[in-house]
């Protein structure tokens, strides 16, 4: 089959690879009509990611048809024919983690959990085409893809919506929707989002159905921006104005009562000198993230209020303002996205018209076309928001 | 040598020591046992792999059991590489899981099979036996030890890094996979 390979810092490449087979009597193989880039796959692509392998079949959103299940998965679950989409992290549905909903920290479905724990104390779930430290699963953007635990995760669609509408609920939808969720958002409440990105829309649109007063869009692309003002949103470009006077403008001088950040380790600075100092020391590994939005939505958030982080982050930062966020008693909540959580009640949204994920979507682009896609993503070329690559 | 590791598992501690004390079992997750045979009440015969294709076989005897709490076993008289073990079940707090604490040793004699031996465990030890508890914990928990495209042949994972690419295999690679 046809896969999108990683190739060594930043170089995709479609190769020609065997099909995938069931290796676990729990899994299934998809036949892929849809898939996408993700902006994490930059952090991969970009070399921030260490065990990269050459070879490692990229991609954590899809969808498509079930062909083949193993012995393991009971027919009332899953059969062949159904039409499902594809959470991005594994879970097996029976450790302690999957049984308290915390689907992205499942105890059991990472093989290479032994090096995850060395990195991060304790190890996270398997994830699609997200490196070796997430169990060396091979990815989804591709025209076929095994799905361990095919029990647990794939979600079937049993109406008549298109794959661009539910594609989404793999990954992003349910990541921005965490991001406003742990926000506890209250009527009165003004949200401001770092990162008018994929993900950043969809926080922006799950901060608005829980019910935020106002929701702010900071990022520094004028089509991103755009892409929010048309949605109903306040827009402050960073590369224009001094962020933190904006928003004090913009909230009577309180700042806002929950503050997301939907960027994580690659952040840009309208500061040129404060960028170049995170760059460099990234560079040269000093330091593994730059938290530049990080820094911002802490010192800008009222006081008492909460930052909720679902841009990804790999490894360390400086310069976090642990001043701030202790004097000023902010609440701190993050996580990778629990997307089996969220996948059926906003396949519910979607139904009813609450959200309509379709609006990001900028590119469609056949999968032989994906080192195009990933190149007018990562340098926002074309006004590139979103690409759906078809299989 | 003294490898201790504990890990939690979400299954009553009546199965999780009926699993244990089966110790038929105990290959199906610990990477360096390729077989264990019971032959007689408390006795067993252990068959373990050693670098270089060697392998190392031992008789080993229960010194201790105490249903649904901990067993103890140890290597009996003229074993190559003496050794003994217990394992411990507790119950965890959340009042559905089970805690297996597990604590083993080795008298790593001298000259060449100690060296291999030493080899073997390599500059961290104790991964090995984290490793393998996490697999009986996807054993029990999931009912097998979880493969992926990088990690494809289960509990031999440890012994193939850097990994294969996290790309599916080819039909060739499913064979030998199977037969080795």
């Amino acid at each position: 089959m046809k896969a999108v390979t990683w190739a060594g810092r930043n170089k995709v490449e479609v190769r020609e690879v065997p099909d995938p087979t069931i290796l676990n009597a729990r899994d299934a193989i998809v036949r892929i009509t849809s898939t996408a880039i993700c902006g994490s796959d930059l952090h991969l692509v970009d070399g921030y990611v260490p065990t990269m392998q050459d070879g490692d079949v990229l991609g954590h959103e899809f969808m498509g048809e079930v062909i083949e299940v193993g012995s393991g998965v009971a027919p009332e679950r899953l059969r062949v024919g159904d039409r499902v989409v594809v959470p991005f992290p594994i879970a097996c549905g029976a450790c302690g983690a999957c049984a308290a909903e915390l689907y992205s920290c499942c105890e059991n479905s990472n093989p290479n959990a032994g090096i995850a724990e060395k990195m991060f104390g304790h190890p996270l779930a398997g994830i699609f085409g997200y490196s070796h430290l997430t169990g060396g699963f091979a990815g989804g953007q591709a025209q076929y893809a095994r799905v361990p635990f095919a029990d647990v995760g794939p979600l079937k669609i049993e109406s008549e919506l298109t794959d661009e509408q539910v594609l989404f609920l793999s990954d992003i939808l349910p990541t921005g929707y965490m991001g406003a969720e742990m926000c506890d958002i209250q009527p009165s409440d003004v949200v401001a989002v770092w990162g008018a990105g994929p993900v950043g829309q969809f926080a922006m649109d799950s901060a608005r159905m829980l019910g935020a007063a106002t929701v702010i869009a900071i990022d520094k692309e004028p089509y991103r921006l755009r892409m929010a003002a048309e949605a109903g949103y306040v827009t402050i470009n960073f590369d224009e104005v001094d962020v933190r006077s904006r928003l004090l403008e913009l909230t009577g001088g309180r700042g806002p009562d929950k503050c997301i950040d939907a960027v994580g380790m690659e952040a840009s600075h309208g500061s040129a000198h404060i960028h170049a100092y995170d760059r460099i020391k990234q560079a040269v590994r000093a330091e593994t993230d730059r938290p530049h939005a990080l820094r911002q939505a802490i010192t800008s958030c009222r006081s008492g209020g909460i930052v909720s982080v679902v841009g990804v982050y790999g490894g360390f930062l400086d310069k976090f303002p642990a001043g701030a966020w202790m004097n000023r008693s902010l609440t701190l909540r993050t996580g990778q996205c629990h997307v089996q959580r969220y996948m059926e009640p906003l396949l519910r949204r979607i139904e009813s018209g609450e959200v309509d994920p379709t609006r990001i979507i900028t590119h469609t682009l056949p999968l032989d076309e994906a080192p195009h896609g990933f190149e007018i993503f990562k340098n926002k070329q074309d006004d590139c928001e979103k690409v759906v690559l078809k299989p | 040598m003294d490898l201790s590791a504990t890990t939690t598992i979400r299954r009553p501690v009546s199965e999780v020591y009926a699993f244990w004390r089966r110790l038929e079992n105990l290959p199906t997750f610990m990477a360096h046992l390729e077989e264990v045979r019971t032959t007689g009440e408390r006795t067993s015969h252990w068959t373990a792999s050693a670098p270089f294709g060697r392998t190392v076989e031992w008789t080993a005897e229960v010194t201790e059991e105490v249903p649904d709490e901990k067993i103890r076993w140890r290597s009996t008289d003229g074993a190559d590489v003496p050794n003994t073990g217990a394992v411990l079940f507790v119950p965890a707090p959340d009042g559905v899981s089970t805690e297996v604490h597990v604590l083993l040793a080795y008298d790593i004699p001298g000259g060449e099979l100690g060296k291999a031996v030493a080899k073997y465990f390599g500059e961290e030890p104790h991964q090995q036996l984290d490793d393998d508890l996490r697999r009986l914990k996807q054993v029990m928990e999931t009912g097998e030890v979880v493969r992926s495209d990088g990690a494809p042949w289960g509990k031999r994972a440890r012994k193939e890094f850097p990994q294969r690419p996290a790309m599916p295999l080819s039909a060739a690679e499913l064979a030998k996979g199977v037969e080795a």
